[in-house]
Parts: C-alpha cells; sequence; structure tokens
C-alpha cells in the first residue's frame, strides 16, 4: 500500500499546490516541500525496515484488478532497484522544489503542480508491474515536463519543448505498439488476456517477433537514455528548462530509459538483446566519446552539462548489455551517481545564471575569488563527474568498466579513453567558469542558506557514495542477478 | 597495536578538513601549525611503525578497515598494509613533507589568510592521497591514491588560479596523469578478471596461474601508469610545467614524493615484473632514455626550477632503469636520496626566488654566495650530492643502479655515465651561474637580498645533513659495508636480480663514473663562475632550450588536431547532420501539410474530378490485381 501512498501523495501534494496558490503565491513550494518530505521519509522508512534478501526479492508487491475486461491491473511492486530508484527520485525532487524556491515567480501553483505530477509519473515508472500501468505513468511523465519547459523555461522553450515532446512521445508510440503485440501473442499462447509483468514473462516468441518487439520498446527507452544519435533533444531540453527541470531532466527522467531496458527489454526478450549486444555497446561507446566531444566544444554552460550526460549514460549502456551482474551493479551506481554529480552542476549551472544572467562559459571566469565556496562545490561536483576515486561516480565507472572488460575488450579500452576526455572537458569548465582573471567587478553573493543546505546534501551523498558504496551495491544486488540470470 | 596504522593518513585527514572547512575564520599561524602538526604527528606514527617492522622483521598485520566493493565476482577491502616498502615510504613522506609544511608557513606568509587555507588544506590531502597510495593493500586502494594525488597537483598547480598560464600547466599535468592512469586501470580490470582479485597477498603468489601473454600485458600497462604519474617519455613534459604552483610544492610533490609513486608500483609489483622480459626491457629503456633526453634540455635551461625539473625527470629515468635491470633496492635507494637532495635543491631554490622577490632566471643571479649563506651552502651540499661524489648520498645510489645496469648490459651503463657526467655539469652550471661571480640583478633587488627565515633555513639544514649522510644505510660490501636497506627491504623485493661483477671491476666502475663527474663539474665551475651564459641560445642549444620542440610537436598532433575534431562534431555532424535531419523531418512535415491542404480548395469541380480519377486508378488495381502481387512478389 505503502507505494500507491507515496504516488497518491503526490498527486494530492500537487493539487493542493495549485489550490493554496490561488490564495497565497508563496504556499504553493512550502506545500510542495512537505509533500516531497512525507515522501522522502517515507521511502528512507522503508529502507530502513525492509531487508532486500535472495528469498524476498519484491519487498513490496501490491496487485488489485483495474479494467479486468482487458486484462489490466494496477499492480505496482518494488524489488531493491525500485528501492535505489525511488530513493533517487524523492531526494533529487526534494532538492527540485528547493532550486525552484526563488526562480519561479509566475503561476507558482500550476508550476509545482506540474512538479509533483513529473515526480509521481516517475515514480509510478520505476515501480509499475503492470505494462499498461507502466505506459501510463510513462505518459504521465511526459506531459507536465512539457510545460514546465514550454512554460517556465528560458528563450528558446518553445522550440525545446516541441522536441522533447516528439522525439519522447514517437518512442513512446511505438512501445505502445510493442506493448499491444506482446499481449496479445501471449493472449494467443495462452489464453489470458493481461498486460501483467510476470505473465508476459512467460511467453514465448518466436525470434523475428521478439526482435521487432524488442526494437519498440528499445526505441523508446534509448531516446529517453538517450543514446547517440537519438540524444537530439536533450541539448534542448536541458538547457531551456529552468534549473528544476534539467535537474529532474538528467537527474531521473534519462534514469527511466536506462531502468526500462533493465526491467523490461532484458528479461522480456532474453535473446533478441544478446543478439544487438554488440551493436549496442558500440553505439554506447560512440555516446562515450562523442559526447564528451560535444561538451568540450560548447559554450553554453548547461548544454555543455548535457552533453556530459550523453557521455556518461553511454557508460549506462554499455553496462547494460555487457549481460554480466558487475557491470550491471556498475550501471545502478551510474543512474545515481549521475543523478547526483549532473543534478548538482545543474543547480550550481541555475544559481550562476541567478547571479550573472548569462549562461555563456566565454564570459565567466575568475569566480572563485567572488564565489570560493561555490568554487570549491563545483570543484568537487566536476571531479565527480570526470570519475574521481572516493567520489562515487568512480565506483560507476569502475564496475560498468570491469565488466564490460570481460564482455568485449577492446571496447572496453575505447570507452577507458572516455575518462581521458571527461578529463579535458571537465576541467576546460571549471577553468572558464571559475578560474582564471575575474571578470566580474561588483561582489557577488556566496551560497545562501537554502542553497548551501541543497548542495551540502548532495555532496555529502556524492562522497559517501564514493567511500561506502556497499550499502547501494547490497540492495540492488538481488534485482541485478534476477536480470542477468535471466 | 595496529589500529596505530589508521592514524598514519588519519592525521593528514584531519587537517585537511579542519584547515579546508575553518579556512575562513583561521588566522595564518594557526593554520600553517595545524598543518604541518598533522604530518608531525603522521611522521611520530610512522617512525614507531617502522620500528616494529624493523625490529620483527615482518609486514604488520592489519584488518581490512571495511568492504570497499563487494560485486559478484570480486571482492576489494578498503585495506592497509604495513610492511618494509610502505613503511618507508612513509618515512620519507612524512619526514620531508613535515620539513616542508614547515617551511611553506613561513614561504607562504605574504599570501592572504584564505588562501593560506586552501594552500595547507591541499597540501595535507596530497599527503593524506599520498599515504593511501603506499599503505594500500591492493591495486584499487593504491589506485585511489594515485589519482588522489594528482588531483592535488592539479590544485597546487593551478593554486595562484588567477593566472590562466598556470591553470594550463595544471590542467596538462592532470591529463597527461590520466593517460597514465587509463593503464593503471586496465591492468586492474585485467588482473580482476584473471585472478578475481587485486590484493598484494592474494595476487603474488598466484603470479603462476597467469599466462606470460597476461604478464606481459599487465605489467606494461602498469608501467604505462607508471610513465604519467613519474614523467617518463612520452609523458613527461607535464612536469617542467608543473613549475607553476609554489616552490614548496614542487619539492613536495614534483621531486620528492608524488612523482615516485611509479617507482613505489613496480617495486611493490616486482614479483610480476620479473616474470615479463619485455616489460623489463620497456621499463629500462624508457628509463635511461628519458634520463639522457631531460638531461640534455636541463644543460640549456635558464629558469631555476626548469633546471630542477628535467633534472627530477631524468633521475627518475634513472631509477626506472634500475627497476628494469632487476635493482629494486637500488631504485628504492634512490628515491630516498633522492627525495633528500631534489627537495633540499627545490627548498634551496625557494630560497633564492624568495630572496629575489620572485625572479626566476638565473642569468638576472650570480653571486649570491655571500648574500645567502645557509642557502648557498646547503645547496652547493645537495649539488655534490647529485652529482654523484662520494660519500655523499647520491654516490652510492647511483653507483648500485649503475653497478646493477653494467651487469645486465655495459652498453646501459655507459649511457648511465653519460648521463651522469651531463647531471654533474648542468648542477654545477646552475650553482655557479647562481651563487659565484657577480650579482647581475637590479640594484632593488640586491637591496632586498637576504637570507630567508629560519623557519626556512632550518629544514635546508636538516636535508642537507640528510643528502650527506643519507647514503650510509646503503653502503656496499665491496665498500666495506652491509648495505642495510638491501636487508631490510630484501623480505618484500623478494624477485631482485644479483649482479655477479667482480670487485675489481666494481672498483673500476666506481672510478670511472666519479671522475667522470668531477670532471664536468670542474669544467662547468670554471666556465660559468666567471663567464655564465646571458644570451640567448643559438644553434643546437636553442634546440635544447627549446626542449626539442616535443611541446609543439604535441600540439600540432594530438592537442590541434583533437580541438579541430570536437568543432567539427559540433558543427558539422552535431548542426547540420544530427539536427539537420531532425528538423529537416519537422520542415517536411509542415511543407507536406501546406501543399496537401490545396487539395481542399471547396470546389466540387475538382472533387468530382478527384473522385473519378480515383475510381479509375482503383478500377485498373482491381483488373491487374494478380500481375501486381506477381510483381511485388518479385521484387521483395
Amino acid at each position: 500500500m505503502i507505494l500507491v501512498w507515496m504516488i497518491v501523495i503526490l498527486l494530492i501534494g500537487g493539487l493542493l499546490c495549485w489550490l493554496t496558490a490561488r490564495a497565497n503565491e508563496h504556499a504553493a513550494k512550502w506545500v510542495a516541500l512537505v509533500t516531497m518530505l512525507i515522501d522522502a521519509a517515507l521511502i528512507c522508512g522503508v529502507c530502513f525496515t525492509q531487508r532486500v534478501s535472495s528469498i524476498n526479492t519484491w519487498i513490496v508487491d501490491i496487485k488489485t484488478q483495474w479494467i479486468p475486461a482487458y486484462g489490466i491491473g494496477f499492480h505496482l511492486a518494488m524489488d531493491g532497484l525500485s528501492m535505489v530508484m525511488l530513493l533517487l527520485t524523492f531526494f533529487l525532487g526534494t532538492l527540485a522544489v528547493l532550486c525552484s524556491w526563488n526562480e519561479i515567480k509566475q503561476r507558482t501553483g500550476f508550476y509545482y503542480f506540474n512538479l509533483l505530477c513529473t515526480l509521481a509519473g516517475i515514480a509510478g515508472v520505476f515501480v509499475a508491474m503492470d505494462l499498461f500501468l507502466f505506459y501510463f505513468f510513462w505518459e504521465v511523465m511526459l506531459v507536465p515536463m512539457y510545460f514546465l519547459i514550454a512554460i517556465w523555461g528560458d528563450t528558446n522553450r518553445r522550440y525545446a519543448a516541441y522536441k522533447f515532446f516528439i522525439f519522447t512521445q514517437a518512442g513512446g508510440l511505438l512501445m505502445l505498439i510493442a506493448i499491444l503485440s506482446l499481449y496479445f501473442i501471449h493472449a494467443a499462447q495462452s489464453g489470458v488476456y493481461s498486460y501483467d509483468y510476470f505473465d508476459l514473462l512467460n511467453t514465448t516468441l518466436q525470434p523475428s517477433a521478439a526482435r521487432w518487439i524488442m526494437m519498440g520498446f528499445l526505441v523508446a527507452f534509448v531516446i529517453k537514455l538517450p543514446m547517440v544519435p537519438l540524444h537530439n533533444w536533450l541539448p534542448d531540453a536541458h538547457s531551456e528548462a529552468p534549473t528544476a527541470g534539467s535537474l529532474i531532466l538528467a537527474g531521473l527522467l534519462l534514469k527511466t530509459g536506462a531502468y526500462g531496458i533493465m526491467r523490461f527489454v532484458l528479461p522480456l526478450f532474453p535473446q533478441a538483446a544478446e543478439a544487438i549486444a554488440w551493436w549496442a555497446m558500440l553505439l554506447a561507446v560512440i555516446g562515450i566519446v562523442y559526447g564528451a566531444m560535444l561538451a568540450f566544444a560548447q559554450t553554453d554552460i548547461k548544454r555543455l552539462i548535457a552533453y556530459t550526460s550523453v557521455s556518461h549514460m553511454g557508460f549506462v549502456l554499455l553496462g547494460i548489455f555487457s549481460f554480466n551482474a558487475v557491470a550491471m551493479q556498475g550501471v545502478v551506481m551510474q543512474m545515481i551517481t549521475h543523478g547526483i554529480s549532473t543534478g548538482a552542476l545543474f543547480v550550481l549551472a541555475g544559481m550562476l545564471k541567478e547571479r550573472l544572467h548569462t549562461r555563456d562559459i566565454e564570459s565567466m571566469g575568475g569566480l572563485w575569488s567572488s564565489l570560493p565556496a561555490m568554487g570549491a562545490v563545483g570543484m568537487l561536483f566536476t571531479m565527480a563527474s570526470l570519475g574521481l576515486p572516493m567520489l562515487g561516480n568512480f565506483i560507476a565507472e569502475f564496475l560498468v568498466l570491469m565488466g564490460a572488460f570481460t564482455a568485449n575488450v577492446p571496447l572496453t579500452v575505447i570507452a577507458t579513453f572516455g575518462l581521458v576526455f571527461s578529463a579535458i572537458y571537465s576541467l576546460r569548465f571549471v577553468q572558464k567558469v571559475f578560474l582564471g582573471p575575474s571578470t566580474f567587478q561588483k561582489p557577488l553573493p556566496d551560497f545562501s542558506a537554502r542553497e548551501f543546505v541543497m548542495m551540502a546534501a548532495l555532496s555529502i551523498a556524492i562522497v559517501w557514495l564514493g567511500v561506502y558504496p556497499q550499502p547501494v551495491l547490497d540492495m540492488v544486488q538481488h534485482a541485478v542477478q534476477a536480470v542477468v540470470t535471466k | 597495536m595496529n589500529k596505530l596504522v589508521y592514524l598514519v593518513p588519519l592525521f593528514p585527514l584531519a587537517g585537511f578538513l579542519i584547515n579546508g572547512l575553518l579556512r575562513k575564520s583561521l588566522s595564518k599561524g594557526i593554520i600553517g601549525f595545524i598543518g604541518s602538526a598533522a604530518i608531525l604527528a603522521s611522521f611520530v606514527v610512522s617512525l614507531v611503525l617502522f620500528f616494529q617492522v624493523k625490529g620483527s622483521g615482518a609486514a604488520i598485520p592489519v584488518e581490512p578497515l571495511f568492504t570497499f566493493i563487494n560485486a559478484d565476482t570480486f571482492k576489494i577491502d578498503f585495506a592497509f598494509q604495513v610492511d618494509q616498502l610502505s613503511s618507508l615510504f612513509l618515512l620519507i613522506i612524512t619526514g620531508v613533507g613535515f620539513l616542508i609544511h614547515v617551511y611553506s608557513a613561513a614561504y607562504m606568509h605574504e599570501e592572504p589568510e584564505q588562501h593560506v587555507g586552501r594552500y595547507f588544506a591541499y597540501l595535507n590531502l596530497f599527503v593524506f592521497s599520498m599515504l593511501l597510495l603506499v599503505m594500500g593493500a591492493n591495486y584499487v586502494i593504491m589506485f585511489i591514491g594515485w589519482e588522489g594525488v594528482g588531483l592535488c597537483s592539479y590544485l597546487l598547480i593551478g593554486y595562484w588560479f588567477k593566472n590562466n598560464d598556470y591553470n594550463y600547466a595544471a590542467k596538462k599535468a592532470f591529463i597527461m596523469n590520466r593517460i597514465g592512469d587509463l593503464g593503471f586501470l586496465l591492468a586492474v580490470f585485467w588482473l580482476l578478471s584473471k585472478l578475481g582479485t587485486v590484493s598484494f597477498n592474494e595476487v603474488f603468489p598466484q603470479v603462476s596461474r597467469l599466462t606470460p601473454t597476461d604478464i606481459t600485458g599487465i605489467t606494461v600497462l602498469l608501467f604505462v601508469g607508471a610513465m604519467g604519474k613519474s614523467a617518463q617519455i612520452p609523458l613527461y613534459t607535464w612536469l617542467p610545467d608543473a613549475m607553476a604552483g609554489p616552490t614548496p610544492v614542487s619539492a613536495l610533490i614534483h621531486a620528492a614524493t608524488m612523482v615516485t609513486a611509479g617507482i613505489y608500483m613496480v617495486a611493490r609489483s616486482n614479483a610480476l615484473y620479473s616474470l615479463s622480459e619485455v616489460a623489463q626491457h620497456l621499463v629500462a629503456i624508457v628509463g635511461i632514455a628519458t634520463a639522457l633526453l631531460s638531461a640534455t634540455i636541463a644543460i640549456k635551461q635558464n629558469d631555476i626550477k626548469k633546471v630542477l625539473a628535467y633534472s627530477t625527470v631524468s633521475q627518475l629515468g634513472y631509477m626506472f632503469l634500475g627497476l628494469g635491470v632487476g635493482a629494486y633496492t637500488g631504485a628504492v635507494f634512490h628515491v630516498m636520496t633522492h627525495a633528500f637532495f631534489k627537495a633540499l635543491l627545490f627548498l634551496g631554490a625557494g630560497s633564492v626566488i624568495h630572496a629575489m622577490h620572485h625572479e626566476q632566471d638565473i642569468r638576472n643571479m650570480g653571486g649570491l654566495k655571500k648574500h645567502l649563506p645557509a642557502t648557498h651552502w646547503t645547496f652547493l651540499l645537495a649539488c655534490i650530492a647529485i652529482s654523484g661524489i662520494p660519500p655523499f648520498s647520491g654516490f652510492f645510489s647511483k653507483d648500485e643502479i649503475l653497478a646493477a645496469a653494467y651487469a645486465h648490459s655495459p652498453v646501459y651503463w655507459v649511457l648511465g655515465v653519460i648521463g651522469a657526467a651531463m647531471t654533474a655539469f648542468y648542477m654545477f652550471r646552475l650553482y655557479a651561474t647562481t651563487f659565484l661571480g657577480q650579482f647581475r640583478g637590479t640594484h632593488e633587488q640586491e637591496h632586498h637580498l637576504h637570507e630567508s627565515p629560519k623557519a626556512m633555513t632550518i629544514p635546508l639544514i636538516i636535508l642537507a645533513v640528510l643528502s650527506v649522510i643519507g647514503g650510509m644505510v646503503g653502503v656496499p660490501e665491496v665498500l666495506g659495508g652491509h648495505h642495510e636497506l638491501h636487508a631490510f627491504l630484501a623480505p618484500v623485493l623478494t624477485t631482485e636480480t644479483h649482479h655477479e661483477i667482480s670487485h675489481s671491476t666494481e672498483y673500476a666502475l666506481m672510478g670511472i663514473s666519479v671522475a667522470v663527474a668531477a670532471v664536468a663539474i670542474f669544467i662547468a665551475v670554471s666556465k660559468y663562475s666567471k663567464k655564465p651564459e646571458l644570451g640567448e641560445p643559438a644553434g643546437f642549444g636553442k634546440v635544447l632550450a627549446d626542449k626539442w620542440y616535443i611541446d609543439e610537436l604535441y600540439n600540432n598532433i594530438i592537442v590541434k588536431p583533437l580541438g579541430a575534431l570536437a568543432g567539427v562534431l559540433k558543427n558539422v555532424v552535431e548542426k547540420s547532420g544530427i539536427d539537420g535531419a531532425v528538423n529537416g523531418v519537422g520542415r517536411f512535415v509542415k511543407y507536406s501539410a501546406r501543399q496537401l491542404r490545396l487539395l481542399q480548395s471547396g470546389q466540387v469541380g475538382g472533387y468530382i474530378l478527384f473522385m473519378v480519377l480515383s475510381i479509375v486508378v482503383l478500377f485498373l488495381l482491381f483488373w491487374n490485381q494478380a500481375m501486381i502481387t506477381q510483381f511485388l512478389n518479385k521484387i521483395f
């Protein structure tokens, strides 16, 4: 029941934001914050009380009928993987509310409504075990995000929002066709019409059918991930979205793609997935290098960070298609640590924009002098993003590369070069923004208390994950084993 | 007792946190005190550990701190190990490190509080990382330290971050190190995939399970890591540029400790290296080539720190030569003596720069002997030590490497002696140009010339004493010694090759190398004390002064093409290609919609025409259904 509550609380909270904002514009953010904190507290509670074990892979499992005539059920379940993703969702969700605090001044009620709805959709995606329901949540997270970009975005927001919507929707429709095909094939075989994940897992598919249906799922997921060359929506959406939008896009939305591949593509179509593994790994490696190269060439701070995401998500794809538990654990780590480190960089970019009113790194420089604390935090997350040991991303990349090494040595070697490229663009970023002679004469305010709390939370998280990653690895171990052994 | 081990890295970590977080509220004096005290505390503990190891003759057993990564097929502990090799390095790091911290407190006194806090925080973090590197009980913990010292090196080279030239130097150092680190990382993957462990205690007894290809691959990849960190060909060009950092940083990181990490790693992995002839040859050849190349460059440099930087690269080359010919003790011995005299040289240079108000060009110095007596005498002793004149420390360590090289192949020895001659020459060129002759600086500089404060000269004196007597721990048998260091390290460096050369040959080798060095010193002093080179170098000298144009080469074949490629990817592939295709689809839909709209003209006549035409077409299609199906079947 707790899973339902988490989602319902978000939706109710969103509606309350909308309603209270009519009375008082400032009330909405408080309502949103309280909502997020309740959810965060709930998931932490589950996390501390439940233990994942090999017998009890599914910690929570709730199943009721929804539209029984078509075999559609309301089935939510949570294993270690889902739990970790929910933790990340509510952590970053809370920060998303906090970083919108002063940035959003217009239509705050509707803004927080959309924000919380997107988060509800994301949370739903991570726990839905009925494919129809999954598709439903998939759309729920898309539409409010479209509004977030199109209404509260930057100057080129319309274009970015359209692009984001069309790309994602095109993938989504392919997935819908794939879901329906799977549903009918399963019905033809067993005589039972069901969208339930665990029922569909038992479907036997002809290799050609499996290939096409898998492609339907996969395209939807790799667009979200994103995989080069389907990444094109991402730089525009990330750079035009408001800070919270970028944070959620990079931190969570991209992860739904990776989650989808792990949860659906591999278990449902193991042979078909294995058949394309080499190509997927190749595209992953191309993405790692290509994203890094483009990040190096950017001058817009948010576009730069967006392309680093393309590069980092290449590691995720590489790890998934290595088909072993080590790489898969690395993938989960990468999803979390990338969410934190890139999220932090987007939040920083938002803070810089609030102060300097520009996103152009060529017009920044020397900010360490006036913003030493922000400089230090910026340095920390830059280092995280280039994979420095003792910070979470290193563990992720280490495990992914280690796993990939056993699957394909040449591609892993090229992927490892991604670490050099990431050093090149990251250090350029730090230098252009924080180092060098100062270009801004007037004094700039360093962190406010709210900003300090946010960055402190993110910093602690990234260091903790880098020094003591084992609890997270333990949490996802069984879920990951289940995916791999399939 | 083994809980004590954790204290060693804990103190610098605490120092880093205190100075880093509270740097705004602490005064300079307190910051310097905290920074230095943290290292002193580590040093004291290290001493205790050292004598424990020495007393028992065995490694101190240390419980793993916690499980770092436990993933499916392997488990990596966050574990430390203190044995003979690491305890020796602990002493060097914390001992020399402490002296440099004390020196720094005086050297950096002109900097504003907040930046002093940052400086000491970085410096403490560096020592912490370096300690992780040498104390780690497996390759992964070593790698954590390995990259950590790289970070600190980056931060400290770019300490004066307002100067973009320094930032570029810092960036270059980090990236070149990163390239090396890839080798290290791949070696770790290789080991893990073959043995399922990276722990030293488990890897070395199991080397027989590895095929020769595995061993060669792993050792060569590890050596790529060492090339980056220890500045060997082709990844050496970052080290001279790293001199952009404050001088004590150059002394600690870029001379005494971090750059010797590669030697530590190879010595630590001696069980692997000894099994791969390919790797050993590679190490030796790269080592001697680097030693010679950078020595030639050092001869024509005029920046006091640049000379020392190239000298460091050259000396590191000697250490690798030692490792390559199986003289692991010799290499470690040279790490130790080099830490003493090279730290001393850098700190001496710092004292000179301090006195000359940030002047680094030796052509504008001269005659500093009488103005800076303590600096001068200690610098001279260090020059003698590095030149390999007995009984100074450098003689014993260098001689041991050269003797082993001779036993391996006389060619290595000849090249080594040529390098030694160049070393003596450029060091005394530096000495003579800086300290002898007439003062050539401005009047203002001369007026302000002063000996540095006690906090700077006392570390100089201590290091000078060590540079003179430090070699006594490794006096070879042929000179009537027992070589305590050899005996001490023997349990760790088990695969050391013992060269078999007769005593008479050994005397002859020593005699020749000392004589050659003495002649080189004589020439350098007599040539440069009277008439130092003041003009711009010409001819071949210019090639040397411009470092054989290696930087330009790298710039043109790697840096620029990569930048251009990134530009092409951004503007052509991404913008015109992918984005163009996406927007093209959008435009096509818009365009075709606009055209199709024209069909709906609202004129009944038009609609009827379409209807008739459509009926005809459909009719024809049905009429020829069989033919069309056949046709379609043919193509598909």
